[in-house]
């Protein structure tokens, strides 16, 4: 459903992304993983037009969505929640699932979305989405926005990233529910082994290339062996 | 009242089906129109001044005033002196404001003081909405001052909003606050064309455990200028906040000057301010939720003000 041709992005003379060729597969939970600094979070980037790529072609169900807009590539049905959660002042958490979704929910529809990732709705809904929440609680809020969307494919930058160990303990189990709440097509940025567990697929990227991509049996294995994978949200042990 | 008085009144003060809830005067291009009080809220006319006096009766519960002011005449110069005397224990929502209609060339100006006397345990939520519209040239002034005096025990809150069509606005506030007194402010504005607001807070913390705290979220778009001053002054054990807000656009300028004195060792008083335009990454996020820039823009700042 999602083909990356050739891409192709330079920053100051360092190549982040270099002649990158991926292809996504209809409802399938595809993880990237790979060091700090390998493109990853560029690439999606890219995907979803915050990036523009200095060479090649991305397609969603065929379309040539290399040029589009941000907000064109959304109602095409990509979502994107972002690694470091925004925050605003005045607009409330309803407010914000109110815009995320596609049709008009209520406010015991947004409740329900609160409570699947984890949030009791009633104490959150009508909060504003601003620096009173802490990264945790933002962290849940974002996945919901992207959640309400039922989009065809929905990206998480990261979604570990800037929550310390015991909120991650607890979201990560929303993430094991993931195919539960978000519908279609999943690609997620993470190093964590139970997210690397639940994944259909397995992208490792290392210096803006693709050095692997398989099945998760296939590849599991030779990402842990590698120091890049985190057993900090819960090995099988205490899983 | 024509459409335009009806329009003004439903802008300013949510009138439906052309009447008010509880307790209402009306003034229309100077003059007093229409008014209704009820057994607990009188309302006189003053003799020494344009203006009237309202006597709110003690352990009066949960009522409505409204005291709307209506400027369909261009070149008028309105001066309106408006006096609550609110007895003890008394809770009431007070709703005021003006609305100015100018299709000529002349300017339109209306000058409201209001002076709001709180006897002890009294609470008033009061609100008030300035809005201007017309295709005339002549400009709508508007110059609220708001003078606030409260009792042992008394609380006042205030929100004040302007949003759309006034041209020139100087708005003074003053609150003098004795024990266990507290004093709310939420001040909303936007600025467009060439219209320019000012706004002056200025509150005295006199007696022990009393305490203020004002929000001001403005925003200055196109080619407009906003000043916002305050000042708190905690004379004893106190507590003041005052948060200022602004989001410019375009060529929109902002000042911001805070003066916060603390004349005892057991005031506590704060003051921030945060001048700046809309973050990217706030735009970027509603884009991807399938909004326009434009639409995210006025997503931003419709919740901004809200």
């Amino acid at each position: 459903m999602l083909e990356i041709k050739d891409i192709c992005f330079t920053r100051d003379n360092k190549k982040i992304l270099d002649h990158v060729n991926l292809n996504i597969d209809t409802d399938k939970f595809v993880v990237i993983t790979g060091p700090n600094g390998s493109g990853k979070s560029t690439l999606v980037k890219i995907i979803m037009g915050i990036t523009k790529p200095d060479t090649g072609k991305i397609l969603l169900e065929g379309k040539d969505i290399t040029n589009l807009s941000i907000d064109k590539r959304s109602k095409l049905g990509i979502a994107f929640a972002f690694q470091q959660p925004v925050k605003f002042k005045g607009i409330t958490v309803y407010d914000l699932l109110k815009l995320s979704s596609e049709k008009e929910i209520n406010k015991n529809e947004a409740c329900n979305i609160l409570s699947k990732v984890g949030l009791c709705a009633k104490e959150y809904v009508d909060r504003e989405v601003n620096g009173s929440l802490s990264g945790g609680e933002l962290k849940r809020i974002e996945i919901a926005t992207v959640a309400v969307r039922n989009s065809k494919l929905t990206i998480f930058d990261e979604p570990e990233a800037g929550i310390d160990l015991w909120s991650f303990q607890s979201l990560i189990k929303i993430f094991e529910d993931m195919r539960k709440i978000v519908k279609g097509t999943t690609l997620i940025i993470s190093h964590q082994e139970r997210i690397l567990n639940i994944a259909d697929e397995i992208v490792l990227m290392k210096d803006g290339k693709i050095e692997a991509k398989g099945d998760k049996e296939k590849l599991l294995g030779q990402v842990l062996e590698k120091p890049i994978c985190c057993k900090l949200g819960g090995s099988k042990d205490n899983g | 009242m024509d459409k335009i008085d009806a329009n003004l009144l439903h802008e300013i003060a949510d009138m439906q089906n052309e009447t008010f809830e509880g307790a209402y005067n009306i003034r229309k291009n100077g003059k007093g129109i229409e008014r209704k009080v009820t057994d607990n809220i009188n309302i006189v006319t003053k003799k020494d001044v344009s203006g009237i006096d309202i006597y709110v009766k003690e352990n009066t519960k949960f009522e409505i005033v409204h005291i709307p002011v209506i400027i369909t005449e261009s070149g008028l110069n309105d001066v309106v002196y408006n006096d609550f005397y609110i007895g003890k224990n008394a809770n009431v929502v007070i709703i005021a404001g003006c609305g100015i209609h100018n299709d000529h060339h002349k300017d339109s100006q209306h000058d409201g003081i209001h002076r709001f006397f709180l006897e002890e345990g009294s609470k008033v939520k009061y609100i008030e909405k300035h809005y201007g519209e017309g295709k005339g040239t002549g400009k709508r002034i508007l110059n609220p001052v708001t003078e606030v005096h409260l009792k042992n025990g008394a609380t006042l809150e205030m929100d004040s909003t302007q949003i759309k069509g006034v041209d020139s606005t100087v708005r003074e506030t003053k609150g003098i606050l004795e024990e266990n007194t507290n004093f709310v402010v939420t001040e909303k504005i936007m600025t467009h064309g060439m219209q320019n607001a000012k706004t002056i807070f200025e509150v005295e913390l006199n007696g022990k455990n009393s305490s203020t705290k004002v929000t001001s979220r403005s925003v200055a778009t196109e080619n407009s200028t906003q000043q916002f001053e305050s000042k708190v002054v905690g004379n004893t054990e106190s507590f003041g906040h005052v948060e200022c807000d602004a989001i410019i656009k375009d060529n929109g300028k902002v000042v911001a000057i805070p003066e916060i004195i603390a004349n005892d060792v057991n005031a506590n008083l704060i003051h921030e301010a945060a001048i700046g335009k809309i973050a990217g990454e706030q735009l970027m996020k509603l884009m991807t939720l399938g909004l326009s820039e434009k639409e995210a823009e006025q997503a931003i700042i419709d919740g901004f003000l809200k």
